[in-house]
């Protein structure tokens, strides 16, 4: 099957790639660009270890075809933090021991940061709920809940 | 003499004595002791079994087997 | 050993960041699927649609002649003549004359892209013959079952038995039916658990090269690097020294990664495709149809107990199915079901069942969910029955140091009484309960391991330290083996390294798994660190013209051991390292052994729960884990173990299951239909540390891994009772069932 010449941003960089029209996002992150951080855990959108944003969109990107990133912009855990500075959610993550294996730590960071953006003050059920679509099998949870919840603390504060 | 007390369903190797009693100062003794009395039991000790020595499994064959020390044959022990 | 004979530690039990932190939350660090090389092919595997068929034929030249493909493999490259666990290794990676399961490989392909390679294993084709085939265990063992494999039985199976019966066991002490005549109240019940997945979020990956020189490298995730080697070069024919085995960081192992299922495909299609790298990554339901679930379970218990709550007799017979080969962990079941309690009249029987199901591997204390799950259950009921208090029947039977444990061994130090009291003495116990809500309260027990550990330590040239240990880090014990190390050599925990290294790199280790890594790993670290204490010493003793001996190790520094020693100010390991080129030569230490010393742990957990009376839906309200740690090392990463152990019990308890339909497919192959739990399933988990330090390691550690998914199972069923009055004797307890049961009790 012929390829298609995909142009798109990821994570504020103009990228382009050529992409196989079967291939997922997920696919052309890793294996095209390089960017690894994004995990496949299941390629069937149960999981969310492959989650990134798409025009600001939280997505599955085992769920996307790379084909339809094509003039779009991809955020992805790689570029979350500000050069060597980590975003409160990363530097929390770390503080409360919330990974343990870290395999979903980059899908977990990805969705959280985007609940931080859309509210700003979720209630503990507000960040199970959103975070129900990415599991973690090492830590029962209890430890990310805190994270985030501490890290959208700080975010107020530092926006107050 | 060193007693070595048998998991109950491998008394069909030992004429149905559940504690065998062989001359032995270490663990490796104990077990060839156990096999040269008991031909029967081989593949099972062949395939790996843990031997526990007052309480504690005992870490290879070389560990001494004090005088009148409780042993006790156990299937291997591992974990996930 | 009383806690106050140990000492105070400036890092043992403080709370440091990880030192994978950064890379962990940046997508920096590389797990099995991460790593590609030049000229690297893709790998994929054709597995069998069917539960048993006998393999007529395979035709892959259709794929053979397809653009890209550079290999394709089937039995027929491997070594012929291997026998017991080297040829049931083989077997499981690839199907020989029959394939033994839904999942089960049949021919592998290496290509030039992941594509290309699916491509060419939908052009190979397979001619099978169905055969009948056998699921569940109870049928197993029926005589009209399928036989698995004739001669498969070990020499333990009497004559006369099923023969998919391959290994049985029968121990105890006392006389049970004495026993049972002393009660006032015997009770008898049969109960059943499914296979489960260990359900780690990374799916099994590798990259693996083989030459024609018999000389080979893999990339891998790994819980044991050594086993990955043995295993594969087993498999394959080669000298185990010549193939060099790297592990990746891991994303989750659970026991489920201490064996091989995949990783000599990659091998075998390397040699085959002139030495090129081969990459091969599992999808989700390769994971769950071909990689090692628990066992599934059918049991019985019965059990005596006089008024006051001691039991006086118990007795257990278990049947556990592993799959298609030997090796379920019946024996471990049987061994912590009743190892809580002090007991005169045991007995255990137990049989290891064959059927057409995926090879079992180990999960979190291989076994003792189960027998938990039957033992817990039936003596809530007893308790209910005579309206004895669960906690303080379990305090009335608990074993202490000294006793006889129901396995056999007399008990070193352990801390299951002071378990049950700190349990006792916690405020969830007192918080009352709304209508349709209960509480349940389980114990649950497991061993801990020792195992064959290597460990380097090198001091650096600027006095800090570098340790090389052989256990993947699955959840943060680089973090604990770095502050021991540190403590011991009186240096910040920020100045030791501990990196998890290759084959190449240490004697034989045994992987991480039988919650081992900080206790023997650990424990090697400080021995290791020591003998690098001693040199430097030594060091110093010459730079001062004393005797070593006259020289002691003080905070990270040498100095005279009194005045008679010397009069001379510390030297510091900065000090001693920056010179130690022209003072003898690099400074370092090692350790191997097979440690002594392990320290079993015992948990308690309360679980609050409500039922739907309407639709059976159990919620978790509340959650208490309380557990002896013997010393917490990093107690955040103690808690995590104790929190992450309860939440898989939690899903075996209620969601988690193997479905097969009537054709032996495995039906729910995907995280969507294997539902494990989800962030808005659970609760916060509480979390009670116990620490009675185990006198076998320098720094009291149990290792805590593994416990605290055997007592979830019980407890929430004991909770569903107080709920609701129904009574579930299966698992899972999922809406449908808790609704039938709560229906037939007439509630």
């Amino acid at each position: 099957m012929s390829k298609v010449h995909v142009t798109t941003s990821v994570n504020g960089d103009e990228v382009e790639f050529l992409a196989d029209p079967r291939e997922t996002l997920l696919d052309c992150l890793r294996d095209h660009i390089g960017l690894t951080g994004s995990k496949e855990g299941c390629g069937t959108g149960d999981c969310g270890a492959c989650s990134v944003t798409l025009d600001g969109t939280l997505v599955c990107s085992c769920l996307v075809l790379g084909v339809e990133a094509d003039g779009k912009r991809v955020e992805t855990i790689e570029g979350m933090a500000d050069g060597a500075e980590l975003h409160p959610l990363q530097r929390k993550f770390i503080e409360h021991a919330a990974l343990q294996c870290g395999f979903c730590t980059p899908g977990i960071l990805v969705a959280a940061k985007k609940l931080l953006e859309t509210n700003p003050n979720p209630t503990e059920e507000e960040i199970r709920y959103w975070l129900a679509g990415n599991l973690c099998r090492c830590t029962g949870y209890d430890k990310i809940i805190r994270a985030v919840m501490d890290a959208a603390a700080e975010l107020r504060q530092e926006a107050a | 003499m060193v007693a070595i007390n048998l998991w109950s369903s491998l008394t069909r190797f030992t004429e149905g004595a559940r504690v065998v009693e062989v001359e032995a100062e270490t663990v490796g003794g104990a077990l060839d002791g156990l096999v040269a009395a008991h031909p029967g039991l081989g593949p099972i000790i062949e395939a790996g079994v843990s031997v526990v020595v007052d309480g504690e499994i005992a870490p290879n064959r070389h560990t001494k087997v004090p005088q009148g020390a409780e042993v006790v044959l156990m299937q291997r022990l591992k974990g996930g | 050993m009383a806690k106050d004979e140990f000492k105070e530690f400036k890092l043992v039990g403080t709370r440091p960041d990880r030192p994978d932190g950064l890379d962990k939350v940046t997508g920096r660090a590389r797990y099995g699927a991460d790593i590609s090389a030049p000229g690297m092919l893709w790998a994929a595997v054709l597995r069998s649609p069917h539960a048993h068929a006998r393999i007529v034929r395979i035709d892959t030249s259709k794929a053979e002649a397809l653009t890209g493909v550079k290999a394709v493999i089937t039995r027929a490259d491997f070594p012929t003549g291997l026998t017991g666990e080297d040829w049931n290794l083989q077997e499981n990676t690839m199907a020989g004359e029959r394939a033994l399961y839904d999942g089960h490989a049949v021919a592998a392909v290496a290509a030039t892209s992941k594509l290309r390679a699916e491509e060419a294993v939908r052009l190979i084709e397979v001619e099978y013959e169905v055969l009948p085939h056998v699921i569940d265990v109870d049928d197993a063992i029926k005589p009209d079952a399928p036989v698995i494999r004739e001669g498969a039985a070990d020499a333990t199976v009497p004559e006369g038995m099923p023969p998919n019966v391959v290994r049985y066991m029968e121990f105890g002490r006392g006389d049970v039916e004495a026993g049972f005549a002393e009660a006032d109240l015997v009770m008898e019940k049969t109960y059943k658990t499914e296979a489960t997945h260990q359900g780690y979020i990374e799916p099994h990956a590798c990259m693996g090269q083989l030459g024609a020189d018999g000389k080979g490298e893999m990339w891998v995730c790994t819980q044991g690097q050594w086993f990955i080697r043995k295993m594969c070069t087993a498999v394959l024919g080669l000298e185990t020294s010549q193939l060099r085995v790297t592990p990746s960081e891991i994303g989750g192992g659970f026991g489920g990664k201490t064996t091989i299922f995949m990783e000599p495909l990659s091998l075998a299609l390397s040699k085959k495709a002139g030495g090129k790298p081969v990459k091969l990554v599992m999808s989700r339901s390769d994971v769950l149809r071909a990689t090692g679930p628990t066992a599934s379970a059918s049991m019985d218990v019965k059990i005596g107990m006089k008024k006051d709550g001691t039991i006086t007799g118990a007795r257990a017979e278990f049947r556990m199915q592993g799959g298609a080969f030997p090796g379920s962990p019946v024996d471990m079941a049987l061994y912590c079901c009743f190892a809580p309690y002090k007991l005169k009249n045991v007995e255990h029987v137990g049989y290891d069942v064959l059927a057409n199901r995926p090879k079992c591997a180990a999960y979190r204390a291989p076994g003792s969910p189960m027998g938990a799950f039957a033992v817990e259950s039936l003596l809530d009921e007893m308790c209910r029955e005579l309206g004895v208090d669960p906690l303080d029947m379990r305090l009335k039977n608990a074993v202490r140091e000294g006793d006889t444990a129901s396995y056999g061994p007399k008990y070193g130090s352990i801390g299951l009484v002071e378990t049950l009291e700190a349990t006792k003495a916690h405020p969830n116990l007192s918080i009352p309960l709304g209508p349709n809500q209960g509480r349940g309260i389980a114990a649950g027990y497991w061993f801990n391991h020792n195992g064959e550990t290597s460990v380097s330590l090198a001091i650096s040239e600027d006095g800090t330290a570098q340790v090389s240990v052989g256990t993947p880090d699955i959840g943060g014990s680089r973090a604990s083996i770095a502050l021991m190390t540190a403590e011991t050599l009186g240096i910040p925990y920020e100045d030791v390294r501990v990196n998890v290294v290759e084959t190449g790199a240490l004697g034989v280790n045994e992987p991480t798994h039988g919650s081992r890594a900080t206790f023997a790993s650990g424990k090697a670290a400080v021995v290791a660190a020591g003998h690098a204490i001693t040199e430097m010493c030594r060091r110093a003793a010459n730079e001062w013209g004393i005797d070593p001996e006259a020289v002691e190790w003080v905070d990270g520094a040498a100095q005279p051991a009194g005045d008679n020693a010397g009069k001379f100010p510390p030297m510091t390991i900065a000090e001693i390292a920056g010179k130690m080129g022209s003072t003898g030569g690099p400074i370092s230490g090692h350790h191997e052994s097979v440690p002594d010393g392990v320290g079993a742990s015992f948990g308690c957990h309360v679980v609050d729960v409500e039922v739907d009376p309407e639709t059976g839906r159990t919620t978790i309200l509340r959650y208490l884990v309380v557990q002896d740690a013997g010393r917490a090392i990093h107690p955040a990463y103690v808690e995590g173990q104790y929190q992450g152990g309860a939440a898989q019990g939690i899903g075996w308890a209620l969601n988690e299951a193997y479905i097969y339909g009537e054709d032996g497919r495995l039906q729910n192959s995907v995280f969507l239909d294997y539902r494990v739990p989800v962030a808005s399933d659970l609760p916060m988990i509480d979390t009670v540390i116990v620490e009675v330090p185990n006198p076998g390691h320098p720094y009291g550690v149990r290792g805590v891994g593994e416990t605290g998914i055997t007592p979830p199972l019980p407890a929430i069923a004991n909770a569903i009772q107080e709920a609701t009055g129904a009574r579930l004797c299966e698992l899972p307890m999922s809406p449908p069932k808790v609704l039938a049961a709560i229906k037939a009790k007439g509630g």
